[in-house]
């Protein structure tokens, strides 16, 4: 469904992505990971248009939307809950989901999905009146998640969505993640927390300073001594 | 105190004007983080589009102000077109130099089609005078509070309950969370020039009217005055603008009225210094939040 071909991205003279090549199929949740700076936010913000890439392409369905500007890659269907959250915290929660929703024309459509977004998160219905800016650190991360479920997306982009969350909560954002993948949306998903995302995962990526260094299958990686070492604390 | 209330009508009535040039200023800053210099100068040339449609088109006060307004909102699109996009990423200082060039450049432009001279703007309201306990009120500060309350409310309803205000509101707060939305931030940074600089030209409008008179440079003194109001507002802040603009327009009429009127603009501006040093996010203004 979504592929990248050699991309190369760069901030100055920073080559921040060489040659990054990833698939995503579709109905899969696919993890990036990889330490502090290995290039995994660029490569979200690259799929999502946010960052030019100077070489490469990025197909979506076999098509090229390497020069489609960013908003209408949302409106072919990539969404993205970006690192830090990003939500807009002077507005209220429910301003924030309808701008989520802010390409789609079908107003009955929009008014169920607000009402899916209640169901699984009741605390953005009681708090749908209060600026986003209030909500605690975690509610922020729901709030973030839903508004970008709410372009209906064909592939959902995560990054770091367990960032600054107390463990039990990270434990309840990885199961909402599977949730969300078993309702048909395709996820890729970019974590720090390695070991979390390799057990919801089907298949993984592996970024060291810009190169993808190993891919698999979430179970794979999860073995492997490598990634143990690395990523897993293990021995 | 009927002196003091015929101040403060006066003062509203030119406050009224300094508020909507500040809008302008504050939205204009509050999505791209410019101080447009050349601002005051849309206000100017809406001025002079306001003499042409009254003058030789002999159009009446409401159609000439939609057609000042409509012309200043597509004068503000092409100069933010031509003169900012292209600076998008560039150093804040390089975009500040250019837009005081726009500024010199349409200035100069208007003195040689126009000429230096002052031109007295035609009378189109009836002369008629309100007096209320002693308080005269004119046709033309009656015609200047009504309209200016109107767009105000006008601007409040689009920055609230549209879509397009929505944008840009949150192209204000975020750009790149905002095109993860579907926003296109262009075409809202366009919207915003459009509606600040119809404000603008309101604003020429109702001025002319007011003052009876326009030249080529008229956009200086008023343009750093309304800016002076968006600080003291809180930049970036709407309701901050538009209280601003009053309390400045009513500082500046009490100044005048009990002082000296040669004393208005220096007071403003020492006002200017005083709220940098002591409240530099002025009334309404946040805390400049850091981004993660
Ligand atoms: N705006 C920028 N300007 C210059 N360099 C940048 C910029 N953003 C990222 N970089 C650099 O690009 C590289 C990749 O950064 P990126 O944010 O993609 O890493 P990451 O894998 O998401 O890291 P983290 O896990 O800390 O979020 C880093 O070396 C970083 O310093
Ligand atoms: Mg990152």
């Amino acid at each position: 469904m979504l592929e990248i071909k050699k991309l190369n991205v760069y901030y100055g003279v920073i080559h921040a992505l060489k040659d990054v090549s990833l698939t995503v199929d579709e109905g899969e949740i696919v993890t990036l990971i990889g330490a502090n700076g290995a290039g995994k936010t660029t490569t979200l913000r690259t799929i999502s248009g946010l960052n030019k890439a100077t070489s490469g392409e990025i197909l979506l369905d076999g098509e090229p939307i390497t020069h489609i500007s960013a908003p209408q890659r949302v409106k072919l269907g990539i969404s993205q809950s970006p690192e830090g959250r990003r939500i807009f915290p002077e507005m209220t929660v429910l301003e924030n989901l309808e701008l989520g929703a802010f390409l789609r024309k079908d107003k009955n459509n929009i008014k169920k999905d607000l009402e899916a977004v209640y169901e699984r998160f009741p605390i953005l219905s009681d708090r749908k009146k209060q600026t986003a800016g209030t909500l605690s650190g975690g509610e922020q991360q729901m709030l973030a998640i839903s508004r970008a479920l709410m372009a209906k997306p064909r592939i959902l982009l995560l990054d770091e969505p367990s960032m600054g969350l107390a463990p039990l909560l990270v434990r309840e954002i990885f199961d909402i993640i599977k949730d969300i993948n078993n309702a048909g949306t395709t996820i890729l998903l970019v974590e720090q927390n390695a070991s979390m995302a390799l057990s919801i995962a089907h298949r993984a990526y592996v970024l060291e300073t810009g190169s993808i260094v190993m891919s698999g299958t979430g179970e794979e990686l999860a073995k492997s001594n490598e990634i143990q070492k690395a990523y897993l604390g293990g021995e | 105190m009927e002196q003091f209330l015929q101040q403060v009508v006066n003062g509203i009535s030119l406050g009224s004007i300094y508020a909507l040039i500040a809008l302008g200023y504050t939205m204009v800053y509050g999505i791209i983080k410019l101080i447009n210099f050349a601002h005051g100068d849309v206000y100017m040339i809406g001025a002079y589009i306001g003499f042409a449609a009254i003058t030789y088109a002999k159009l009446g006060f409401f159609p000439a102000l939609l057609i000042s307004m409509i012309l200043c909102a597509i004068l503000g699109v092409v100069i933010e077109r031509i003169a900012y996009k292209p600076l998008r990423n560039s150093t804040r200082i390089a975009v500040l130099i250019t837009a005081i060039g726009v500024s010199l450049f349409l200035e100069y432009v208007m003195m040689f089609f126009v000429g230096a001279e002052v031109r007295s703007y035609p009378n189109v309201l009836s002369n008629y005078t309100l007096h209320l306990h002693g308080v005269v009120i004119n046709m033309q500060q009656i015609y200047i509070i009504v309209t200016a309350i109107a767009l105000m409310v006008l601007l409040q309803f689009i920055v609230h309950k549209t879509k397009t205000g929505k944008a840009m509101r949150a192209v204000s707060i975020d750009q790149d969370a905002a095109q993860l939305m579907g926003i296109n931030a262009d075409s809202t940074i366009s919207y915003t020039f459009a509606i600040g600089s119809a404000f603008a030209g309101a604003a020429g409008v109702l001025v002319g009217i007011y003052y009876n008179s326009i030249d080529p440079l008229m956009g200086i003194m008023p343009g750093l005055k309304a800016f002076v109001a968006a600080v003291f507002g809180g930049i970036g802040s709407i309701p901050g603008a538009m209280i601003g603009g009053l309390g400045i327009g009513i500082m500046e009429t009490l100044v005048s009225g009990y002082g000296n009127s040669m004393y208005r603009d220096a007071f403003v501006f020492l006002f200017l210094i005083l709220i940098l040093i002591l409240k530099p996010t002025g009334l309404m203004g946040k805390n400049i939040r850091e981004k993660v």
